[in-house]
């Protein structure tokens, strides 16, 4: 079976290099899946969450708020701003971070609601990546 | 007598510090260690941004991001690395000295520069000069975060936008102190912006990529990370620079502590045998004058 080398590396360092069967990645304008022999691709990447299939079809999850992703035939880079692995995910600090971003919306001027709205897309996105992450575990 | 006592406290004193030094020391040496990790780990984002960028330039060899052209020189930025903590022998200074010599020079030209600066000890120097402080963050630690920095990158990035003429900026610089070896370190100044057009020759020339958004747009989010890795990498190598510096300088603190003891100890035998001395003579006179 054709497989993709995956490498996800953000400035502070590299957070993954293996091989996949598939990649699901949160593209800026809308989610793409990369199966083997993809066309090559550059885009930019908004707050979510990077699914990497392995070939023995375990699936590793990564939170990503953003970055580039290019895609060549066989290989994958992410190159993340922050990606923390899905399983330093903490639920409840997302939850909160949600909480709050919901507030300083609901108490914003003009001003500051691009700014909570961006900040509340990212907490969203961190924690359905935690919950989903639970699901799994549980 | 009491002079004896003296010595002997002052040698116990020095002894001590002469332990702190040592263990400031081994400290240092092991976070040089792990520093220098972190500094390999940086080489792959920046590797695979400069491809990336490389392409997005070959894509579009017509269109001239603001980033990549040279403009007309009113006024400079920099962004200034230094340490949040002392006892680093002469690191900071170097990069002061030589901080002070460009901004001279631009001064000269009529240039003027306005700083933002990362890292306490800077932020204490040019409190009291007569300098154009635009942003400062001190406390960033021995293991940087790209969270931390990501504010005056980006205050850096606006006021080139702006432009010289509004009060902007036309060209940013990055001061710091590079890592040759744990024995030396140099203070240097990097250009940021405009960035080093890349090579596009060694690209392979018969496929281009699929671009999501339009290329031109997704070089500025390209060139802002290339740029913002290069401050994180400055930030951590000159981490590693004030523990080698560190390291140097508590090693020749230990050293010249040691000889300090040595002297003393010199010191403290002599008195203690024009002591014995003494008391040696009184003991013969008195007996010499009870025989008499």
């Amino acid at each position: 079976m054709a497989t993709l080398h995956v490498d996800i590396v953000s400035a502070e360092g590299e957070i993954f290099s293996g091989e996949a069967a598939m990649v699901f990645a949160p593209a800026s304008q809308g989610d793409v899946g990369i199966a083997p022999r993809h066309a090559p691709l550059l885009t930019k990447l908004r707050p979510g969450d990077l699914r990497v299939q392995t070939p023995e079809g375990e699936e590793k999850f990564f939170y990503v708020t953003g970055g580039i992703l290019e895609v060549q035939p066989h290989i994958v880079t992410v190159m993340a701003d922050t990606a923390m692995r899905g399983d330093e995910l903490d639920e409840e600090m997302a939850r909160v971070a949600k909480e709050a971003a919901e507030q300083q919306l609901a108490s914003a001027s003009k001003q500051d609601i691009e700014h909570a709205q961006q900040q509340l897309v990212e907490a969203a996105a961190r924690y359905r990546a935690a919950q989903k992450l639970r699901g799994r575990k549980g | 007598m009491s002079n004896l006592k003296e010595i002997r406290t002052k040698i116990g004193s020095v002894k001590n510090t002469q332990k702190i030094t040592a263990a400031m020391e081994m400290v240092a040496a092991s976070k040089l260690r792990r520093t220098q990790d972190r500094m390999r780990q940086t080489r792959p984002f920046a590797d695979k941004i400069r491809t990336a960028i490389g392409h997005l330039y070959k894509a579009n060899p017509e269109y001239k991001h603001p980033y990549l052209v040279e403009r007309d020189i009113k006024r400079v930025g920099y962004i200034v690395i230094t340490t949040d903590r002392g006892l680093c022998g002469g690191l900071n200074v170097n990069e002061f000295r030589m901080l002070l010599n460009e901004l001279r020079e631009w001064k000269s030209k009529g240039v003027e520069a306005d700083l933002c600066l990362l890292g306490s000890k800077g932020v204490q120097f040019f409190r009291s000069l007569d300098v154009n402080v635009v942003g400062a963050t001190s406390n960033i630690g021995e293991n940087p975060s790209m969270s931390d920095l990501i504010a005056s990158i980006t205050m850096m990035l606006e006021a080139f936008e702006t432009g010289g003429e509004e009060g902007g900026i036309d060209s940013l610089f990055l001061v710091h102190n590079r890592f040759d070896s744990t024995m030396s370190q140099k203070p240097q100044s990097v250009t940021l912006i405009p960035v080093e057009a890349p090579d596009a020759e060694e690209l392979p020339q018969h496929w281009d990529y699929i671009y999501e958004p339009e290329a031109t747009e997704l070089l500025t989010s390209v060139l802002q990370r290339y740029i913002e890795s290069q401050v994180y990498r400055g930030t951590v190598e000159n981490v590693a620079c004030e523990m080698a510096a560190k390291m140097v300088a508590m090693k020749s603190a230990t050293d010249n502590a040691g000889k300090l003891i040595d002297n003393l100890q010199l010191d403290y035998n002599k008195a203690r045998q024009a002591a014995i001395t003494q008391e040696i003579s009184e003991i013969v006179g008195g007996a010499a004058a009870v025989s008499e």
